[in-house]
């Protein structure tokens, strides 16, 4: 058995780290990012792209405050538009982050090591992107805090018995959890950093966010202890976000929302598109920074088989909806199927089926699965078929249910590309930042891969 | 209390073995007042210097417990007790729906507990500490691992100690100044 499982780990031809490292060339070669690298050009014209998109998106919602919800293109029927489609999609792309950094700690996946911190941080910006959404789409967005129960003069409280309400709990709670399982793996981290810098300022900052951490074998033990048990937290957490995601749609009574298979299908679609963001992080990430050694074609790989598997189960549930569109007898149901296929938004629906069912199947070729442009290049296609998901559910569901005499159709406005692409600007700025200030790759649990920190009783 | 003129007498290895062997060895020999540092967790080593009492599960149990119940009696009585609103012709207790709610405070709280009780119990955040006196030190956030043996300790004394730790072979040896 033992003998069994050494043969298979050194059957595989990548290591989880390149050769020849130590726990110094480890430390220094992740904190000098932070350290002593200067920033590039290139650096400073991503930052400055994406700063105007936030700018941008700025804009747009301080306009959007100025005038009201009718600058968007939602109209009755189609009350939900891009702010829900965008909030879905944001918040599916943090889930990857989580399944890395708790899922697979769980699961004693070494391989998480090296693209867990990024992957978190991912996850908190992604969520932050998402939680602008439903705030800025409620109507009258300076009222946004009477989702939450607090005792207010008007003696009335939310309702309990809404998805939409659990939501507001399990997007705080998934948002908290995140900050809080990012900002523990950092405190190692950030006493390295405060010992390698050699600027003051520096030294008091990282100083500062490392609690004073000086690594005693008690603190380890408590803090590997607290770390493992919020995976495990983290675990469920994760699944039930994307599951009350779902409800808000599950639970309504409209064609093509009501079905069982929604809370699988859902969170396979978020972890889905999540390790599609990461791989088009990773990717330029490990080029730029020269960090192939850390980030292989092994977590390429892996990645690209994750995506493979959730894009199964993706297609199962396209399957299914449309099995039961013809099984369950439901003219309504059997009319949103051939509206998806045949209606005014079918363009939309062919390439979303192009796009997240037949492109990814190349990831079958072991070639393109450890290429890198490929990968890139497929996992720009995965997202956009993602998003195209949630359009075909938000708007193509609600643009004609049951009256044929409140049909309508949908026509996003500049001010909802500007907010959405805005987000996309605010997501890339936050990364920016964060390469430049934290270390993108966890240093101490990079050393525990290394050889040398085996240990015999 | 007298104040002790040194915190402690600090041994430096070079590598993870070496520091859970000289642990070992140190707490075989009768020293309780000790810890030992590292730049990653090292599976066994708090064992070694005599930690067996981790109380961050119990931290989170009971962190968990009053979130769940906090859940559950805030949406019980919000909707049940002090607003009771017909939604529909529901049970206002409609416990089903509330199951949602009681599993994200559940998770809630003992996610906080797990962060902010493993920091209580570490005595973190402390800026300043003693063995941040070593200049060799700094390296333990890095490649170097570290032993060290309070002044504290019953069996402590600056010159046997000294020779005992000297025999584990370190690579270095610093007084820590208190």
């Amino acid at each position: 058995m033992d003998d069994q499982y050494k043969m298979t780990v050194s059957a595989q031809e990548t290591p989880v780290i390149g050769p020849g490292y130590t726990f110094g060339t480890v430390t220094e070669k992740i904190s000098a990012i932070v350290l002593t690298r200067p920033a590039s050009n290139g650096w400073f014209v991503g930052f400055g792209i994406a700063f105007l998109l936030t700018m941008m998106m700025l804009y747009a919602i301080g306009y959007l405050f100025l005038k009201g919800i009718g600058i968007w293109g939602v109209t009755i029927p189609i009350g939900w538009g891009f702010a829900i489609v965008n909030f879905v999609w944001w918040i599916g792309i943090g889930h990857a982050g989580t399944l890395i950094s708790a899922i697979l700690l769980l699961l004693r996946q070494s391989w998480r090591n090296s693209i867990n911190r990024f992957a978190e941080a991912m996850t908190l910006f992604a969520v932050a992107c998402a939680g602008i959404f439903p705030a800025i789409h409620v109507g009258r967005p300076w009222l946004a805090y009477w989702l939450f129960p607090y005792p207010s003069t008007m003696g009335v409280w939310p309702q309990f018995r809404s998805p939409l309400i659990w939501d507001v709990f399990a997007v705080s709670t998934y948002a908290t959890i995140s900050a809080l399982f990012w900002f523990i793996g950092l405190i190692p981290d950030m006493a390295t950093l405060r010992d390698r810098a050699t600027h003051p300022a520096a030294r008091i900052i990282y100083g500062m966010l490392s609690m004073g951490w000086r690594g005693s074998a008690r603190h380890w033990h408590r803090y590997e202890t607290a770390y493992l048990l919020l995976a495990g937290l983290a675990t469920p957490l994760v699944l039930s976000v994307h599951t009350v995601v779902s409800f808000d749609f599950a639970i309504g009574i409209v064609p093509g929302w009501h079905t069982t298979i929604f809370p699988p299908y859902f969170v396979a679609g978020a972890i889905y598109s999540g390790f599609a963001m990461v791989l088009m992080l990773a990717i330029p990430i490990r080029k730029i920074y020269g960090l192939e050694d850390f980030i292989t074609e092994l977590h390429l790989q892996n990645a690209a088989k994750v995506m493979l598997a959730t894009g199964l189960i993706v297609a199962y549930g396209y399957g299914i909806e449309a099995f039961m569109g013809w099984y369950s007898g439901d003219r309504y149901d059997a009319f949103t199927l051939w509206n998806r296929l045949h209606g005014p938004y079918a363009i939309p629906y062919w390439a979303l089926l192009i796009c997240n069912i037949f492109i990814p199947q190349v990831l079958w070729i072991r070639k393109l699965r450890t290429s890198p442009l490929a990968l890139f290049l497929i996992s720009g296609v995965i997202l956009v078929g993602m998003w195209l998901e949630r359009f075909i559910i938000v708007v193509v569901s609600l643009h004609r249910d049951f009256l044929t005499s409140s049909w309508g159709m949908y026509y996003p406005t500049r001010w909802d590309w500007m907010t959405y692409i805005g987000t996309i600007g605010m997501f890339l700025a936050a990364m920016f930042l964060f390469l430049r200030l934290l270390p993108a790759i966890s240093i101490f649990e990079m050393r525990t891969l290394l050889p040398e920190a085996e240990v015999k009783e | 209390m007298k104040r002790e003129r040194t915190y402690g007498i600090m041994a430096e290895f070079d590598s993870a073995q070496a520091l859970i062997d000289a642990a070992k060895r140190t707490h075989e020999a009768g020293y309780d007042k000790i810890d030992a540092y590292s730049p990653f967790p090292i599976e066994g080593l708090a064992e070694e210097i005599g930690f067996h009492h981790d109380e961050v599960p119990l931290v989170v149990m009971i962190g968990g417990i009053i979130g769940g119940l906090t859940g559950y009696l805030m949406q019980y009585w919000m909707s049940a007790v002090d607003y009771p609103l017909n939604i529909g012709g529901k049970p206002y207790h409609s416990w089903p729906a509330f199951i949602v709610i009681t599993f994200e405070m559940t998770i809630l709280f003992a996610g906080v507990s797990a962060v902010f009780g493993m920091l209580a119990l570490n005595g973190l955040p402390m800026p300043y500490h003693p063995v941040f006196n070593v200049p060799r030190f700094s390296s333990a956030s890095k490649d170097r691992f570290f032993l060290i043996v309070f002044s504290s300790d019953r069996k402590y004394d600056p010159a046997g100690t000294r020779d005992f730790l000297q025999s584990l072979q370190p690579r270095s040896l610093s007084e820590v100044p208190s």
